[in-house]
């Protein structure tokens, strides 16, 4: 029986040559995807949100609702 | 059958046998075999006490290992070793026991659980009475929680109804 010797050096570095380039690779896929599907979208939400907000009319929405306690609505 | 002279044999063999009292004590302070992936090397062999048969293939052994047949290097192997590398490494279908009695249990607690809640507990705080969580529900609309993307997003000003 005359097997083939194994490797008995290096083995530490053959593992990280062969996963460090895919683990870099793939931090970088996720942390794009992540701007790309997450940040971007809700950072676009809210500019339009606060494109056609009109602060005074809502303002005076929520106070005819009768939420405030220091300015009541029209009718009290 | 196999199975079971085997299970024989791994009792024979587990303890080293101190009659204080015909008690069956294993004595840590002696060497013991293990039959691990990671040690190959067991500190002493599976099968202490040999017949006369045995002794004399150990006689055997002493020779020319070319002298042996392939029974006898088996025997001899089996005589060191309990289990080979392919069976310590083979698993077995206990985790389906396992797992079909945690899934028993849980549901069994499931059960109890239910019970509980029908007839232990009593009733809820007001605040989380249908008539408060109403009132709740509107105060929050009205205040345009969450307008951008969360609660009042949902809402349909306009309309005054869910979107």
């Amino acid at each position: 029986m005359s097997l083939a010797k194994p490797a008995m050096r290096g083995l530490l570095g053959k593992r990280l040559r062969f996963h460090l380039p895919i683990a870099f690779t793939l931090s970088l896929v996720a942390a794009a995807a992540f701007k790309f599907t997450v940040t971007e979208p809700r950072k676009q939400a809210y500019a339009d949100f606060y494109k056609q907000y009109d602060a005074v009319k809502e303002f005076n929405a929520m106070k005819e609702a009768g939420i405030f306690e220091s300015v009541r609505p029209s009718g009290e | 059958v196999r199975v079971f002279l085997k299970k024989q044999k791994v009792l024979k063999s587990f303890f080293t046998l101190r009659t204080a009292g015909s008690v069956n004590v294993l004595d840590c302070s002696l060497p013991q075999y293990n039959c691990r992936l990671d040690t190959p090397l067991p500190d002493v062999p599976f099968v202490r006490e040999l017949t006369n048969q045995q002794r004399a293939l150990k006689e055997k052994e002493k020779g020319d290992w070319r002298s042996l047949t392939k029974e006898e290097k088996l025997a001899l192997y089996r005589l060191t070793h309990q289990f080979s590398y392919a069976e310590m490494r083979q698993g077995s279908s206990e985790w389906k026991t396992v797992l079909g009695g945690v899934f028993i249990m849980l549901g069994f607690s499931g059960l109890l659980l239910w019970w509980q809640r029908v007839y232990v507990y009593g009733p809820v705080p007001r605040t989380l009475t249908p008539d408060w969580t109403e009132k709740q529900t509107q105060r929050m609309i009205d205040m345009r929680v969450n307008p951008v993307h969360g609660f009042s997003a949902h809402w349909d000003y306009d309309r005054k109804q869910w979107k």
